[in-house]
């Protein structure tokens, strides 16, 4: 028995180890830097403040932070919407269901950071959207399609349905579906039988689906820095431009913790008690 | 049950999410620099893989990802099973945290790391930095598909083992690891393509000699029109396509 708990614990190490100095550590360092003040050469050390955070009161950097929350939410609600017919068409598919998710799944594995590129290709002055428009004589000038808050919405849609659908999918497949013909059959409309059957029964799927799109869309960078080109400033890039081009690490480590903060507090939200992680 | 207009709607949504890559991919072998269609070429794949810059940053790119792979997938399948038959409370919040904290947190977190250690130690942001990176962030993939699996195995047949003999040891390595491998091959190829297409984060903790290829089909896509940068797009797209439709078989074989 105790060697057992002992290649138990061995087994553990490594990845103890890693999540230790390669996660928490790093994180530490971060919430540390986050009440330090900013040298005058780069840098950070004393004396202590919590100016970093106050800074965001600040209506430049308030509205940065509204901002990427507004769009975290419309990318949000647009992809449950979005989502949640199609996950109920594949849960409702019999033998193609795997099939039809994988579909759905594919681009999503694929790469990220192509599936925003082709954006860029087909919505640019020179893209293929542009050619077309101006080639069939409808516009005489490029539309401005790139680089706007449009752009960037479309691109954070485009990069998390897959993660919306997935959840709803697999609570829907659960769904008795006796209990929609039941309350069809009693005479309720489909708008109340969708209301009082299909979302409560679909609710844990909606609640992970929501944050699984709203957590990656609210840090988003790549997609913000790609589409946005600079006209879209989101947290994200806050924190990367602190951390590069202002080289205010102790201003851009705020803007991180303040992210975290806001990620767990929605995974609070997110998990119910009882419910495993893993 | 199947209106019409569902079925429609559907299908526009199909269309939505693969088009652009379709699209992508079939401009990659237009003649023309620009995007109007003027002849089937392979002219930019040409251009894309003579471009030394693109393929020495490929060159970093599998390298990288072949060490993450190898060490996330070794500790990783190690910590799902300690974590198969009891729990690991501590340890497993903790990947679960790593899992949904924004890339962008991750990175400057890691960058502020390897400056403080490299005032210690007298070291560079270079390829080793890129791989504790990628070995970070891809652990808890590893350890989310396989533990997955872990839970489908029938734990008697180990201490079956045990009880005719066998070492702890003995009963993980000749009982359940056998079992357990159409699920360590899928994590790996998981934790392979994660590792590949990562930007956000390489990013901020490569050195000068260890560009990626994102780092590089980033920088070309910010800078404008290069049709080679769809060649090597729709290269990325299809090699990691066919490891992820292998891994899902893979998956669902087990």
């Amino acid at each position: 028995m105790s060697f057992r708990m002992s290649l138990r614990r061995l087994f553990l190490m490594p990845a103890s180890l890693v999540t230790v100095l390669l996660f928490l550590v790093p994180l530490a360092i971060v919430l540390a830097y986050s009440v330090m003040t900013r040298g005058p050469y780069g840098g950070q050390g004393a004396p202590w403040t919590l100016e970093n955070y106050q800074r965001f009161f600040d209506p430049l950097y308030g509205e940065i932070l509204l901002r990427s929350f507004w769009i975290a939410l419309e990318t949000t609600v647009l992809c449950l919407v979005l989502g949640f017919p199609l996950a109920w068409f594949i849960a409702r598919s019999g033998t193609r269901r795997q099939l039809y998710l994988q579909l759905v799944m594919l681009p999503f594995w694929t790469s990220f950071l192509v599936r925003t590129y082709a954006w860029v290709f087909l919505l640019r002055d020179t893209g293929l959207f542009n050619t077309i428009l101006m080639g069939a004589g409808i516009t005489s000038a490029p539309l401005p399609l790139l680089y706007n808050h449009g752009a960037v919405l479309l691109g954070l849609v485009y990069c998390s349905l897959p993660l919306a659908v997935l959840p709803i999918y697999s609570t829907l497949e659960r769904l008795d579906y006796s209990l929609v013909e039941a309350a069809a059959d009693l005479g309720a409309r489909p708008f109340v039988t969708f209301r009082d059957v299909v979302i409560p029964v679909s609710a844990p799927g909606l609640r992970a689906a929501a944050f699984l799109v709203f957590i990656p869309a609210l840090g988003t960078y790549l997609t913000s820095d790609l589409l946005g080109g600079g006209s879209t400033i989101l947290i994200g890039n806050l924190v990367q431009n602190q951390f590069t081009t202002a080289r205010d690490w102790p201003f851009g480590a705020a803007a991180s913790l303040i992210l975290m903060v806001i990620v767990l507090v929605g995974m609070k939200l997110a998990t119910r008690k009882g419910e495993e992680l893993m | 049950m199947r209106s019409p207009v569902l079925a429609l709607y559907v299908a526009a949504v199909y269309a939505f999410l693969h088009l652009p890559l379709l699209i992508l991919g079939v401009f990659s072998f237009n003649s023309s620099k620009f995007t109007h269609w003027e002849g089937f070429s392979l002219h930019w794949y040409r251009v894309a893989l003579g471009d030394r810059a693109l393929m020495e940053s490929a060159w970093n790119s599998l390298l990288i990802a072949g060490f993450a792979t190898l060490l996330s997938t070794v500790i990783g399948t190690m910590a799902a099973y300690a974590m198969w038959k009891r729990a690991a409370p501590w340890l497993t919040s903790s990947l679960y945290i790593s899992l949904v904290t924004p890339e962008i947190v991750t990175g400057v977190s890691l960058l502020a790391l390897f400056q403080i250690v490299f005032q210690v130690l007298r070291l560079q942001l270079g390829m080793h930095t890129v791989v504790l990176a990628h070995v970070s962030f891809c652990l808890v993939y590893v350890v989310m598909v396989v533990l997955a699996r872990l839970r489908t195995i029938d734990g008697s047949c180990e201490e079956a083992a045990q009880d005719l003999g066998a070492t702890p040891f003995e009963a993980f390595w000749h009982v359940t690891l056998p079992m357990l491998k159409p699920g360590i091959v899928a994590a790996a190829l998981l934790a392979f393509t994660t590792s590949l297409d990562d930007y956000v984060i390489t990013s901020l903790v490569a050195g000068v000699d260890s560009e990626t290829l994102p780092m590089i089909i980033y920088g070309m896509a910010r800078r404008g029109v290069n049709p080679a940068v769809n060649a090597i797009s729709t290269l990325i797209v299809v090699g990691l396509g066919t490891l992820i439709v292998i891994s899902q078989r893979l998956e669902q074989k087990a």
